[in-house]
């Protein structure tokens, strides 16, 4: 047994047994079925119904390891998959007989996911095909709608462990696919386009069109490169254009803005060129430049395919939930809610509507809006805000407001989430390009002048006009951010850090206040340091406590539970097992009463309930008080160091919490300072403290935090960081994710930011150097199109080189170990 | 000279029938998932699992 739990017993002997099915070490009483060692039922379950269907195959897979099916699902739960109008935002296809629905089920994980996952055939003769897309976690499944319904057909995959996620943005219907599609497309044909016009200019190159019979051909080569560019010029090059446009219209440059003058004044010159047959065009030029810019980008969006950011407060709602009508329950999709409806909220299920409590008590967890962890008890008549966990006995309320009126749409449509952050600063490489292609084209402009006016020759003046824009393209330049950026990302996400895009990074190399929020966040969620005081238990005893403590949702049992690891939980059944919310449980274990929870619950009046910081809950066993445990939320062990790092480097550190101010003594020496350290902090209140900050202080603030409670102020802050154990399933509103045990190398991270930006500057001052020896020649009417045509690929690739090589350096040197 | 005329023409057709081809793939869904493919190849369609160990 633990120290921590003070010694107080022996280490129980009893052998490891590892489950069959999960592969996990079975914590509780072992189940043996068909000579097989299982931790539980549900995964005994699975194994039944695999080799039920002859699809133990499954457990030959190397690294197989199954999944231990959800708990707290119940029949009934995906009833509302049958409505039509659900039905049918779901279905990708569907003719009356055969459907086909894309999944998303985020819980495959191996190879074996895949081959049980595409063997659904075998388990359900109406399933007529699956196939996975294993880097989505999507199944896509082809069945027969007359033979089984599409609750049947997720209530089958949950069965065998793999819970398909639908959330309330899936049924509203998204199509991405469309869009990565047409994406290669476009990469495709530019990269065709490129390479022809490349071959079809080599004559231009090498000054071949000298006699007249090859000026003909000359002229059929430069016709066929104005055909080839214009896919190119209208389609590849589209995105470019209707991005800067729409920046035009926020009046504000973004990136693009360049890029697309530049393009258009490379296709105008070319076009004029070959109109009035005075040169060949700069076609390639134009066609390589949108061909390696596309294949830039395509890269920089691969990297974060795998995680949606899109994801708002309604992924956490529940999509639909029983309505009682006329005494029947019916499933209805939350936004047909109406006030005054009925409804029903089972154990664990979120409560998705501020409402009017009708059952007579009902415990409510609010850690999901509040951080709070102890659930609170509501009586008959209460209001119940939307977002709280009914913890225990179903109950019944009566809807106040509609979904999109409730209490956490409204923190949600704060002005802050109305706020995009990404427009308001503006990145170093689209601040530097800004005055850049305002340069560039003053010196075009000036050179041009020079020669027509000043000089007397058109025919330079066009030429060096065009070869200085072109020379100059900033295409080098946004090679330089894309690279280093798109670089950076796979290396944090690698070291499971996960920021949202390029501005995220930038915005994380200015930080220079770091903000925390306590509960998840600082604290290990579901772990707690678990003391017991009192006079020591026997091992049989501490049987007995575990057992009667699975049988509670509460968070505490919950704890407890994961804290008696090492006891191995009975099955044989408790009789008269009763749980009074907010009191306590209590069950007969054979002849002998146990009894958990509040000290009046356990019957003794003498006992004092303690007031210092932690939870308590007391054991009686017939009647005889035996002691407490002691619960306190446990710190991450790493957390002391990060913070004295961070302040060592000169980082403001601060703390905020909804919780108690119960650890103040604990947290003010790893603060420093006691006035760094806020509790009761309400949401709103949370948010408030960023603003203060940012404005008052002038501060770039870094707000760490977990969930929906502290939503508003990740979005307020310069960078939200979310917590998370689980990157799919992680909270929304934020610019980046870190898994919790990686929080230590959040000074690393900051580092490996500011590095990514001075990469980028030395980037961008290399491609400078190539410019202005580029323009020099440019300016004086010297440039060929041949060096032109070679000095920009070879200042591209010389970028792209640079950026990468540099950032893993830079990488190296702070995220080893 | 003509002869360049109709290798011009041959080498663009070639080049556009390449194209095609992988307008097809990209249509037929050839590079919407990158992975999986690689590891179903190399799983039994028919594999029994009565001799299950592990």
């Amino acid at each position: 047994m633990k120290a921590d739990l003070n010694g107080t017993f022996e280490n129980p002997v009893h052998e490891k047994h590892t489950c069959f099915h999960c592969g996990e070490a079975c914590k509780d009483e072992v189940i043996l079925f068909d000579d097989h060692q299982f931790c539980c039922e549900g995964c005994s379950v699975v194994y039944d119904l695999l080799k039920e269907n002859d699809l133990c195959g499954y457990y030959n897979i190397d690294g197989a390891q199954g999944i231990s099916p959800d708990v707290s699902y119940f029949s009934g739960k995906y009833d509302y998959l049958d409505l039509p109008e659900i039905t049918e935002k779901l279905l990708e296809f569907t003719d009356g007989k055969l459907s086909r629905v894309n999944l998303l089920v985020p819980k495959m994980h191996c190879s074996s996911c895949i081959w049980l996952l595409e063997q659904l055939h075998r388990l359900n003769p109406a399933i007529r095909s699956s196939v996975v897309n294993f880097p989505e976690k999507k199944v896509r499944i082809t069945y027969d709608a007359q033979q089984i319904r599409l609750s049947q057909l997720a209530e089958l995959i949950t069965r065998i462990g793999y819970e398909p996620y639908i959330s309330l943005n899936d049924v509203e219907g998204k199509q991405i696919k469309k869009w990565n599609r047409t994406r290669l497309y476009k990469i495709g044909i530019s990269g065709f386009a490129f390479g022809n016009i490349m071959m079809l200019s080599f004559p231009e190159y090498f000054h071949l069109s000298e006699s007249i019979s090859d000026q003909s051909l000359g002229n059929l080569f430069s016709i066929l490169n104005l055909a080839l560019s214009l896919p190119v010029f209208f389609y590849c090059a589209s995105d470019f254009f209707k991005s800067a446009w729409s920046a035009l219209k926020g009046r504000y440059l973004n990136i693009d803005a360049p890029i697309a003058l530049a393009l258009l004044c490379v296709f105008l010159t070319s076009l004029y060129q070959i109109i009035t047959q005075t040169g060949p065009g700069y076609f390639d030029s134009l066609a390589g430049a949108v061909f390696f810019m596309l294949i830039g980008r395509y890269f920089q969006d691969k990297t974060y395919a795998g995680i949606s950011f899109d994801r708002d407060y309604k992924s956490y709602f529940p999509v639909a939930v029983t309505v009682l009508k006329d005494g029947a329950e019916t499933r209805v999709p939350i936004t047909e809610l109406r006030s005054g409806d009925h409804m029903l909220v089972r154990n664990q299920e979120l409560i998705p509507a501020d409402a009017v409590l009708l059952s007579p008590r009902a415990l409510i967890d609010y850690s999901f809006v509040s951080g709070e962890a102890e659930p609170i008890e509501r009586k008959a008549g209460d209001t119940i805000y939307a977002g709280g966990k009914q913890t225990g006995l179903s109950v019944e309320l009566k809807v106040l407001r509609e979904v999109s009126q409730s209490y956490l749409t409204q923190l949600w449509n704060n002005d802050t989430f109305a706020r995009d952050k990404e427009n308001q600063n503006q990145t170093l490489a689209a601040r530097i390009n800004k005055y850049f292609s305002v340069i560039v084209l003053a010196i075009a402009v000036l050179t041009f002048l020079v020669w027509a006016l000043v000089l007397k020759n058109t025919e330079v003046a066009f030429n060096a006009f065009t070869t200085s824009l072109l020379v100059a393209c900033p295409c080098a330049l946004l090679l330089s951010s894309t690279f280093t950026n798109g670089n950076l990302l796979s290396l944090f996400g690698k070291n499971r850090f996960y920021p949202k895009n390029a501005h995220a990074i930038e915005r994380l190399s200015h930080i220079d206040t770091v903000v925390f929020d306590k509960t998840g966040t600082i604290t290990q969620v579901n772990d707690a340091e678990v003391e017991f005081i009192g006079k020591p238990l026997t091992e049989d005893e501490l049987v007995m406590i575990k057992t009667l403590a699975i049988q509670s949702s509460h968070p505490l049992s919950r704890m407890l539970v994961k804290k008696l690891d090492d006891t191995t939980a009975s099955r044989r059944t408790l009789s008269h097992f009763q749980e009074m919310e907010g009191a306590g449980i209590k069950a007969f274990w054979g002849k002998t009463e146990v009894k958990l929870g509040s000290a009046k619950w356990v019957g003794s009046a003498s006992l004092i309930e303690k007031t210092d910081n932690a939870s308590h809950v007391y054991v009686a066993i017939d009647g005889n008080i035996r002691g407490y445990f002691m619960l306190k939320s446990k710190y991450r062990p790493e957390l002391e160091k990060t913070v004295k790092v961070l302040q060592d480097k000169g980082f403001g550190t601060y703390l905020l919490s909804g919780d108690k101010p119960t650890d103040k003594s604990l947290l003010a020496p790893v603060f420093g300072n006691e006035s760094h350290l806020l509790f009761d902090q309400k949401p709103e209140q949370k948010l408030h403290f960023i603003k203060n900050l940012q404005q008052a202080q002038q501060k770039n603030v870094l707000m760490i935090g977990d969930g929906l409670n502290d939503a508003g102020a990740l979005r307020q802050s310069d960078v939200g960081l979310a917590v998370s154990d689980d990157i799919n399933n992680f909270s929304p509103a934020c610019d980046a994710i870190v898994e919790g045990n990686q929080l230590i190398r959040l000074p690393a991270f900051i580092n490996l930011a500011k590095s990514g930006q001075k990469i980028i500057k030395l980037s961008f001052a290399i491609s400078l150097l190539y410019n202005v020896f580029g323009l020099t020649f440019a300016i004086s009417g010297k440039l060929s199109p041949v060096i032109a045509a070679i000095l920009m690929p070879v200042s591209s690739i010389t970028i792209v080189l640079f950026t990468t090589i540099t950032s893993n350096l830079a990488a190296r040197k702070w995220l080893k170990n | 000279m003509s002869a360049l005329y109709l290798l011009i023409i041959a080498s663009l057709l070639v080049a556009l029938g390449f194209l095609g081809a992988f307008i097809w793939s990209v249509r037929r869904g050839h590079f919407d998932d990158d992975y999986t493919p690689s590891v179903r190849i190399l799983l039994d369609e028919n594999e029994s699992g009565q001799t299950v160990s592990k």
